[in-house]
């Protein structure tokens, strides 16, 4: 049944492995997936140690509802201590590996150490063995999955894996599952490659018994008719998350060149061209969105090669935040840091800096070793994905990441970045919404998108409906505003959507699922259906952002004892000084104020049980059980 | 009139939602081995197929089966495997071309697709409409008029 999977710990450094149930107290603590992950990252790890060191631990788990009827039931967790930011990585991915992880048997995996020399996983119902990858050493990621599929004889063995970027130590190198399934931020592929440890292979043919059939049944058609019959899930059916754009652009809510545009104008980018080179659409498991497309590449020295997706992120990678306005460069980009196993994300906002810098004259043509980073110049922005994967020239400073290349070189060029933490941000210019700009700046694991995004902010929805969003489960009677410029009641809608999307990630659902760009999907109410139907664990939505609050806050705790503060928690001085130059009167000529910005901290902090710096109340920790930790239970 | 399981694997986007449903319908449990149904996919050429019992007219897995366990049931139009005359011999399994006939090694019995009794769960849950559950005289009208219709676009260019 679903709460009887296992928990390994595997020593790679001496080849010990030990499997352990996972104790219901624990279930009910932090249920599974990332909630779980974050308390095993807090008591497993000590601090200050070298996050691509051997005693780094790597993080691997299925949701506690992933492969239940739980509609897209797919995603996987994977943390460690992060070698971008040295705090909180944390990253998810979908596909198919974290079903098959659950058919194997297990849930959770704790991964020490270091092999002497590459080595895989393979899992295979209840057993684990650690085998020789010398000869899948510096495969691309797909190329490694197919290879370790032949080599065990199982067309069916789900892989996931570090690509050439993972065991060159990028510190933005991703880990990657199927053609593009990717668990992007926080570096944690580069993690995978200190520990020698190329890849995962998984395969399952065990039951999970799912506790009351005929009523997950039901509620799980009564779900996938409720994503289905939205607005938004028919246009993410048919664009993917491209469709994006075409709103952020028009209102000048886009990085463009870095950060000195707000709109990309006379952009050709849109995600329609997609429909020139798509051949279908391809999902996750058990998910009715689908959202990526399979796509072949028509021009170029890629012309033949197929490739999946890309996501609005990307487009903003290889588009906007470059100046390139060129939709082949997207297709291009897409599929080499799907390869090289590369965040598209970091790669392109580290990209996009560099030629501000090159512009800007603090990088010269000796630095890029010839190479013309200008604006809008496609093959130069190929070129860098190349470079940074390979580490080569000005690809080996910038794979540093934002913080250590800015040390590297010198100069002034740390003000040009826009990042927190030492994360880059996506290419979305949050100079006129406050909410989502109070979300980047507080996020666990640094300049995120995903962790408390209320994205739906965006759509001014009336202040009835978002009063019965925002004070339940948990009461809140604050103000509250439909307007996305505002700073008032903002607070309250990070940290509600931070409790909602913790939720989901220990479940192992989909977002897109979820209340996350729709107000009519899944949210608190459903998920205690969806656990009580498959697993017959009851809580009550109160309960259930307990787990999360829970969750969350030992997050704050591992930050805090790697050294955050309350001045980690803030922008970039670029938001606060220079205003947005383009776009709908709405976001032109909008930046931040300082003084808005400190008391939403101040209030983010409050709603949270913390003090003015930042670190939880004694009685915080007391009533979420947290006063004892590190408890090592698990 | 009998109502065919109809399998149109270019809406298949290989989430594999029916081989769960499918499982969890028969067992109770979520494991695609134990499903009737399987999403066979090229995932480097970015193909997926649901491949399904074809209930034949011929069966040949009704044609070896020792015990004579295996008869059509003309009513749904589907082939079925009486388990109190079943040995478990298999040799059903190795002589279906399609895969169609599964060994279950929990509930330790031979397995195949029986419509749901009327009502295929996995085309329940089809959202994509892959997996449609339709009268037999639709099945071909309905692909030649999907093919027609590339066909009229076509012609509509050159009037």
């Amino acid at each position: 049944m679903a709460l009887n999977r296992k928990i390994a710990y595997i020593n790679l450094s001496n080849g010990e492995i030990e499997i352990a149930p996972i104790p219901l107290e624990m279930r009910k603590l932090y249920l599974g997936g990332r909630g779980m992950d974050m308390y095993l990252l807090y008591n497993h790890t000590k601090q200050g140690i070298d996050p691509l060191g051997p005693d780094n631990v790597l993080l691997v788990s299925a949701g506690v509802l992933v492969g239940t009827l739980a509609s897209a039931s797919a995603r996987t967790h994977v943390a460690a201590k992060s070698p971008l930011t040295g705090f909180v990585g944390s990253t998810n991915m979908g596909g198919f590996f974290a079903p098959e992880l659950r058919w194997a048997g297990f849930d959770h995996l704790v991964i020490k150490g270091k092999a002497k020399k590459p080595v895989y996983l393979w899992i295979n119902d209840g057993e684990i063995e650690i085998r020789d990858a010398s000869h899948i050493w510096g495969q691309g990621v797909f190329d490694t999955q197919e290879n370790i599929r032949q080599e065990l004889g199982d067309e069916e063995v789900k892989v996931m894996c570090c690509g050439p970027a993972g065991e060159n130590l990028v510190r933005f190198a991703n880990v990657m599952t199927g053609l593009k399934n990717a668990g992007g931020r926080s570096g944690l592929g580069a993690v995978m490659g200190s520990k020698n440890l190329k890849a995962i292979a998984v395969r399952g043919t065990m039951d999970i018994a799912i506790k009351h059939p005929e009523q997950a049944l039901e509620y799980d058609e009564q779900m996938i008719n409720k994503v289905n019959r939205t607005k938004f899930a028919q246009i993410m059916q048919k664009w993917g998350t491209m469709f994006i754009y075409g709103v952020t652009n028009s209102t000048g809510l886009i990085r463009c060149q870095n950060f000195q545009l707000n709109q990309l104008v006379g952009g050709d980018i849109e995600c329609e061209h997609i429909e020139e080179v798509s051949f279908g659409t391809e999902g996750c498991f058990g998910c009715v969105i689908h959202c990526r497309h399979k796509y072949i590449i028509k021009e170029g020295p890629y012309a033949g090669v197929y490739a999946q997706g890309p996501e609005y992120t990307s487009q903003g990678a290889f588009g906007m935040e470059v100046g390139c306005n060129n939709f082949n460069t997207i297709l291009v980009g897409n599929h080499l840091v799907n390869t090289y196993g590369l965040d598209t994300l970091e790669t392109g906002s580290m990209i996009a800096w560099a030629m501000e810098l090159y512009e800007k004259g603090i990088l010269t043509d000796e630095d890029t070793d010839g190479l013309k980073l200008e604006w809008g110049n496609d093959e130069a922005v190929i070129e860098m994905v190349h470079r940074i994967a390979e580490r080569k020239g000005l690809g080996d400073i910038l794979a540093e990441g934002p913080l250590r290349a800015a040390e590297k070189i010198g100069k002034d060029s740390l003000k040009y970045n826009i990042q927190v933490k030492g994360m880059s941000n996506l290419h979305s210019d949050e100079r006129p919404t406050p909410a989502l700009a109070l979300g980047i700046a507080t996020g666990s694991r640094g300049s995120d998108h995903l962790r408390s995004r209320p994205a739906i902010d965006l759509y001014h929805l009336p202040e009835p409906v978002l009063r019965k969003i925002y004070s339940n489960p948990t009461p809140y009677d604050g103000p509250l505003t439909s307007n996305y410029t505002d700073y008032e009641g903002k607070p309250r809608q990070v940290q509600w959507h931070e409790m909602v999307y913790e939720a989901v990630d220990c479940l192992g659902v989909c977002k897109y699922h979820t209340i996350f760009l729709s107000p009519n999907l899944l949210s608190f109410e459903e998920f205690c259906k969806l656990l009580y139907y498959n697993t017959g664990i009851e809580m009550s939505p109160q309960e259930i952002w307990e787990v999360a609050d829970r969750a969350y806050t030992v997050e704050r705790l591992f930050n805090i004892r790697e050294g955050l503060t309350r001045e980690h928690d803030w922008l970039v001085d670029r938001y606060f000084d220079e205003p947005t130059p383009v776009g709908l009167p709405v976001a032109r000529g909008k930046k931040l104020d300082r003084e808005k910005f400190k008391k939403m901290i101040d209030e983010y902090y409050g709603l949270h049980g913390w003090d003015e710096n930042g670190v939880p109340r004694p009685e915080t920790l007391e009533k979420l059980g947290l006063d004892k930790e590190p408890s090592h239970k698990l | 009139m009998q109502k065919i399981l109809l399998v149109d694997s270019e809406k298949c986007t290989g989430c594999r939602a029916c081989e769960m449903v499918c499982s969890v319908k028969h067992e109770g449990v979520s494991n695609p081995t134990r499903s009737r149904i399987h999403v066979i996919k090229w995932e480097a050429e970015g193909f997926a197929l649901p491949m399904i019992c074809q209930q034949c007219e011929s069966p040949p897995c009704m044609a070896v089966c020792p015990k004579d366990a295996i008869s059509r049931d003309e009513e749904l139009g589907r082939v079925a495997v009486d388990y109190d005359l079943c040995i478990g011999c298999k040799m059903c399994v190795a002589a279906c071309p399609f895969g169609g006939m599964g060994i279950d090694t929990v509930a330790r019995r031979v397995v195949k697709c029986d419509l749901c009794d009327g009502d295929p769960t996995c085309v329940r849950f089809c959202q994509m409409e892959a997996l449609q559950y339709v009268p037999a005289s639709t099945l071909n009208l309905r692909k030649k008029r999907d093919a027609g219709r590339k066909f009229a676009e076509l012609m509509s260019r050159f009037a």
